[in-house]
Formats: structure tokens, sequence, C-alpha cells
């Protein structure tokens, strides 16, 4: 068997007990790693061999289950997906998630997007009911291709962290959720959206975005959920002309 | 569940300072005001104008200044840096779905270039 890499990274990590600390303080570790780990790896040393009162959320470690979201070097990341190797500095910086209170450690509270997904109804809404005597809803690829992409978030809340304006209106909606309401209405299957626009295209929705971009280039899974929040935006915007210099018009 | 979770404030002033992401989404924001302030120049003109031949004159004449000549540089490479941003996230935001495929990005992206080409040279030679 041949010898596999080792290398000593430093690993700072910030913790935060709610029972003892009024604010978080870094804690340095020196782990062993191996050349093909990843961070979260170098958690699981820590937690196993030299601190197992350190605190963080995983489950799947194969960057679907969208757990493990924190920031490594200050960038939004999937612990699971973070490669040891691509940190050639040996000192790697682990901190909670950005713009989400921080619970314990590098577990945050993440309530506000659980009940801001829920908002936009993120699920079919059929236009009609149908009993199931009437067979499946058939949809063409074409139709699959329109939204194939939205579906593959994983709710990790990367977006939410690297969206400066997020951090700063905590009322904002959100990517990932206005993503998702737009998965939705770009289904032909659905015939929801005037439900979910009452949320999407309110001040607090679509329209605090201001395109900084930031959410499509740390997403995980590709998902561009800025590109579906433009897209959202303008078609809000037509409903606003059709509305009222064209009220004859229906939507 | 604790009682209290610690929240990290996020600074309103500094807040762009602290990723390249952000400092060139301010570039994109901030460029616009040179924009602005090509507009309200073409307004002055206008306004020159309906003062008379001799006033218009006087105008052109402070463009062609060492300073006039500095400003229109200014805001022409601002303006193209603004351009340049949007054009290049247009395929996001107006994504063209043909049959089962969507239309590749810097198809979308070159359409735009392209309009833009056009438009520059007509204006020049009309203006010539």
């Amino acid at each position: 068997m041949s010898e596999l890499q080792k290398r000593q990274i430093q690993l700072e990590v910030l913790r935060y007990n709610p029972e003892t600390d009024s604010a978080p303080r870094f804690q340095s570790y020196s782990v062993p790693c191996l050349d093909e780990w990843v961070v979260l790896d170098a958690l699981n040393y820590v937690k196993d061999h030299l601190d197992p009162t350190l605190s963080y959320r995983w489950s799947c470690h194969m960057a679907v289950c969208g757990s493990c979201g924190m920031m490594v070097n200050g960038e939004p990341k999937l612990a699971c997906k973070a490669f040891i190797h691509e940190y050639k500095e040996g000192q790697i910086k682990v901190e909670p998630l950005a713009n989400f209170p921080i619970e314990r450690d590098l577990v945050t509270v993440v309530e506000d997007f659980i009940s801001k997904l829920a908002s936009v109804k993120p699920y079919l809404i059929p236009k009609s009911d149908q009993p199931v005597s009437a067979g499946e809803f058939k949809q063409t690829p074409a139709e699959l291709k329109k939204f194939k992409q939205y579906t593959l978030c994983i709710n990790c809340m990367l977006c939410y962290a690297a969206c400066p304006q997020y951090g700063l209106v905590p009322e904002f909606l959100g990517p990932a959720a206005i993503a998702l309401a737009h998965r939705y209405n770009q289904d032909s299957r659905d015939g929801g959206r005037d439900e979910r626009q009452e949320v999407v295209a309110s001040d607090e929705g679509v329209w605090e975005c201001s395109f900084v971009g930031a959410c499509s280039e740390v997403c995980p899974k590709h998902v561009d959920p800025a590109g579906a929040l433009q897209q959202v935006k303008v078609a809000s915007t037509i409903d606003w002309y059709k509305e009222h210099l064209m009220p004859w018009v229906k939507k | 569940m604790s009682s209290k979770p610690y929240v990290r404030e996020v600074s309103k002033t500094t807040w762009f300072m602290s990723q390249p992401r952000y400092k060139r989404y301010m570039a994109r924001e901030v460029t616009c005001i040179f924009i602005f302030a090509y507009t309200f120049l073409l307004i002055v003109a206008l306004a020159r104008l309906a003062e008379g031949q001799e006033a218009f004159e006087a105008f052109v004449q402070a463009l062609g200044s060492p300073l006039g000549v500095l400003f229109n540089v200014v805001v022409l490479i601002a303006t193209i840096y603004h351009s340049m941003s949007w054009f290049n996230v247009t395929p996001q935001a107006m994504p063209i779905q043909r049959g089962e495929e969507f239309v590749p990005g810097n198809i979308i992206v070159g359409a735009h270039y392209g309009a833009w080409a056009v438009v520059s040279l007509i204006i020049l030679f009309w203006g010539m």
C-alpha cells in the first residue's frame, strides 16, 4: 500500500458557547490531514481525537444534504466539498455561515430561511384538481429542462451567506427561496404563481435584490439563483405593465 | 436550543470591502454616476443651445479644453466598464430556450456587443 500524503494543518475554528461566552472566539487545532481530505474530515478528526465539545452540522458527506455549509477562509462552502489540498497556506479558518445568528460553534440559527422558504409555497399547486383516474400530468423534455437546474437546490444556504443584501436587510426573502418559487412557476404542471407572487414580488421579495450575483458564484450545485431572480423581476415587471396599461388583458 | 444566539453585525458602510466580488459589484454600480454626469452635460448642452449660437459655441469650446477632454475620456471608460459588466450577465436574466436546449450564453452576450457596435457605427456616420 502506498503511503498517503499527510499534511499538518492549522484549523482556526470560531467557537461560541451560549452558556458561557459573551462573544465568539477562535480556537486553533493542529490536524494531521490526508491530501484527499475535505474540511469536514478535518473537523471530524478534531471531534474524534482533539475536542469532543466542537459542534457543527453534517450528514451525507457528499454535497447532497446541504447541512455542512460554513465559511472556509471567508468563503461560503460546503465543508464536505472544500478540499484541503486547495488551501496551500497550511492554515484554514472555519466560521459559521455568515448572515445567520450563531447557535453554538459552527451551528447557525436557520429558522429565518426555513420560514421564508415555506412562505413561497415550494411545491406543485395544480391548475385544477384532477382525479387520480385521469392519469399523470405529462411533461415534455423541453418543459422539464425549463426548470430542471432549479430543482438541484439543496437548501444549503450558502447563497444567503454570500448575499450582502440579505446581510444588510434581513427581511429580504433571499436567493434560494425565490429561485425555488421560480422553479415551480416555470413548471408546466403548476398553477400557483399568483399565490407565490404575493410574497415573491413584494418589497421584501425580489425587489430587494440588486444583482450582486454572489449567490450564483458560491452555489455548490450551479443552480444560478441570481439568474432566477432577474427572470422573476422581468416577469413581475411585465405583470405590472399588463395590469396598469392593459387592464383588459388577463394575466 | 440556546436562548442567546450570537448575531454578527454587518457594517453598513464598509461591507463591500470584505470580498473582491463585492468590490466588482460596487464598481459596476458606481460607474453609473459617470453616466448620470454625462446625461447632465447633455442637458446643459441643450440649455446653452437654447441661449443662442454664441453660448453654444463657447460650450463646445469648453468641451475641447484639457479638462473637457479628460472628463469625456473618464466617462467613456466608466461607461464601457458599466455596459460590459451588464452585457456579461444578460444570459442569466434573459435565457432563451430553443426546443429543448438553451441558447449558449456567449451568443446572447455577443448579440449585445454586436448591437452596440452597429448603433455606434450608425451614430458615427450619421454625425459625420
